[in-house]
């Protein structure tokens, strides 16, 4: 069992609403081992980020983390204090996220910001991680002649840069990417994400990759976590996911990504709409949007089943 | 305060009259120019004030005339002079009640916006229980307890203004603390003290100028109305606030002078705090729309 760098087991995070409970990540467990990179997918509102956010014990209210468990080592984090928690964050855990434009602090310099970040948990002078943050800057590509530059000098893609040297700093075991690309151009989205390949080889570390964009997954991942309406409903292999979706909603995501060699096709789509997480429907979350629903999705709710080794998945079709 | 409103009238007018941006630079260096000079008398009173402003004389109740450019009081006190040593009166008690206020209000407004929940729930309430009194009678009844003086003065100014800050402060904390990059310094494992100190606070920083002067014009308002009442400096100290009240019963005798010059000088240290305050926030706001 301790071969796995992190297990979730059963997690749940709920939002307590007005208009009543939203379950954005409802029972999910899957595990992750070192250095491997898992692509988490859904579609905007399908408790992605809620998961890695929860991985950290960020969650922001009113959401709390309801039940289950996070073993990272074997350690549960959900049973830490604060300042045991606060220790894990940055050094063995940490996160990049969506929007670089605003993950940094505007009136401090990106020297500092690394600077203080390895402060916050080595033991070592200011001139020493000055040091190790003028070659981790290296690293990503920015010279230390922009050492004393403030964020607002420096264009989205740098600045994600800077945010993953961040998250980088202290090397930590996992690094949780929530849409690390998804306000970037199409070009610096290639760099940035062949920048993290890169750094995922030289700092051996595992990656929690939160997207919507399937073909990301494709090119980076090792696995793939699929998740919908706050469920996980595929995990496999990212070759043997491409090669064979097994639920209805991933054959049907695959199908609707565009393909530039068929010209003449129209753009397919998954017909109707995401659930509403406050009344989910009942049964299978996916049976009024899946064309091959029978009775028995609209009455119970699948169990996750390994068809193949390896290969999860959460439909009646693999069930008995 | 009508001194206020004057001040965002003149400002408003001088915009219709230049739509040039820019207008702003000229009220904010005007505010900056009498406050200067205001701080320039109280430093140099004793050189530049022709007169001893206490010393009592037999030229009472003089017009202002080529000897006595403002006229002389009923004890026959040079008014110029009075003027000039009263400036370090009433700049004293501003900066010592609004620097207190500033130094109770902000880390209050920091602490409580930041960490939030209950402990923010009592702050506000206290904070705010304070703020709704009336400033002039809250200001009234704590001169009475901590009787006259300078140092009583100044603390009764500073309790009144404390919520100010404590309210600015704790507002702005509340919409920085929701930013993504106090998230990314907790998730980079950053202690509550570096956030509030290296990440909120500094972001809070560009507003506290702007509610600095404003409060400052305020205070000179407020600590003229004490001295006005005698709640304030003991007679001989020259003060406005305390002069002007001395030259009022003068004025049905057509004796205009003892009152009317301090009076300016009350109004006229106040326009340029809010002139001064006023431009830095037009200024800034600027900065911010350009963005």
């Amino acid at each position: 069992m301790a071969s796995h760098m992190l297990e979730i087991e059963n997690l749940k995070v709920y939002y307590q609403m007005r208009e009543g409970t939203v379950k954005a990540v409802d029972n999910i467990s899957f595990l992750i081992d070192k250095k491997e990179t898992i692509g988490v997918v859904g579609e905007s509102g399908s408790g992605k980020s809620t998961l890695g956010f929860s991985i950290l014990r960020l969650v922001p209210p009113p959401s709390k983390i309801v039940d289950g468990k996070i073993l990272f080592d074997g350690v549960d984090l959900l049973k830490l204090s604060e300042e045991e928690m606060r220790r894990i964050r940055g050094k063995q855990i940490s996160m990049v996220f969506q929007d670089p434009m605003t993950s940094l602090n505007p009136l401090m310099k990106i020297g500092d910001h690394v600077i203080e970040t390895i402060l916050a948990h080595e033991k070592i002078t200011p001139e020493e991680a000055k040091e190790s943050a003028t070659s981790l800057l290296k690293n990503v590509g920015i010279l230390e002649e922009r050492f004393n530059d403030y964020p607002h000098q420096f264009s989205g893609g740098m600045r994600q840069r800077v945010a993953i040297t961040l998250a980088l700093a202290l090397n930590p075991d996992l690094v949780i990417a929530d849409e690390p690309t998804s306000s970037l151009d199409v070009i610096v989205q290639f760099q940035i994400l062949d920048l993290m390949r890169k750094l995922r080889e030289l700092y051996d570390m595992g990656l929690l990759l939160i997207t919507h964009d399937i073909s990301i997954v494709s090119e980076i991942a090792d696995k793939i976590a699929l998740m919908y309406a706050g469920q996980l409903v595929e995990f496999a292999d990212v070759a043997s996911f491409f090669e064979e979706p097994l639920h209805p909603y991933a054959e049907a995501l695959l199908t609707s990504v565009p393909n530039i060699q068929l010209l003449d096709q129209k753009l397919k789509y998954i017909s109707g709409m995401p659930p509403d997480l406050i009344n989910p429907p009942r049964g299978c979350r996916f049976h009024p949007r899946c064309p091959y629903a029978k009775g028995i999705c609209r009455e119970e709710e699948p169990l996750s089943v390994e068809v193949k080794l390896g290969h999860m998945v959460k439909c009646f079709n693999y069930q008995g | 305060m009508p001194t206020l409103s004057i001040s965002r009238f003149i400002a408003s007018g001088l915009r219709k009259l230049s739509p040039r941006r820019g207008i702003e630079y000229v009220l904010t260096l005007i505010g900056l120019i009498i406050i200067a000079s205001f701080i320039f008398m109280a430093v140099f009173a004793p050189f530049i004030s022709p007169y001893d402003p206490i010393k009592p004389s037999k030229d009472m109740l003089q017009s202002p005339n080529a000897k006595f450019l403002m006229g002389t009081d009923s004890l026959g006190r040079d008014i110029v002079s009075r003027i000039i040593y009263g400036t370090r009166i009433v700049l004293y008690i501003t900066f010592l009640s609004m620097s207190l206020a500033l130094v109770c209000g902000v880390p209050f407004g920091l602490i409580s916006g930041y960490v939030g929940g209950k402990l923010d729930s009592v702050f506000s309430l206290f904070m705010d229980s304070v703020y709704s009194f009336p400033g002039l009678i809250l200001a009234i009844a704590l001169a009475i307890m901590l009787g006259p003086g300078e140092i009583p003065m100044a603390i009764s100014l500073t309790v009144v203004y404390i919520p100010t800050y404590f309210r600015m402060v704790r507002g702005q904390v509340l919409s920085v603390r929701e930013s993504l990059f106090i998230e990314s310094a907790k998730a980079i494992g950053a202690k509550d003290r570096t956030i509030i100190f290296r990440y909120v606070f500094p972001n809070v920083i560009p507003s506290i100028p702007i509610i600095l002067s404003l409060n400052a014009a305020d205070a000179v308002l407020t600590a003229a109305a004490l001295s006005f009442l005698g709640l304030g400096i003991t007679a001989p100290t020259p003060d406005w606030g305390f002069d002007l009240k001395n030259g009022y019963p003068y004025l049905t005798s057509k004796i205009w002078w003892p009152s009317t010059f301090p009076g300016l000088m009350i109004v006229l240290l106040t326009l340029g705090f809010s002139l001064f305050g006023e431009g830095i926030s037009e200024i800034l706001n600027l900065k911010l729309r350009g963005r």
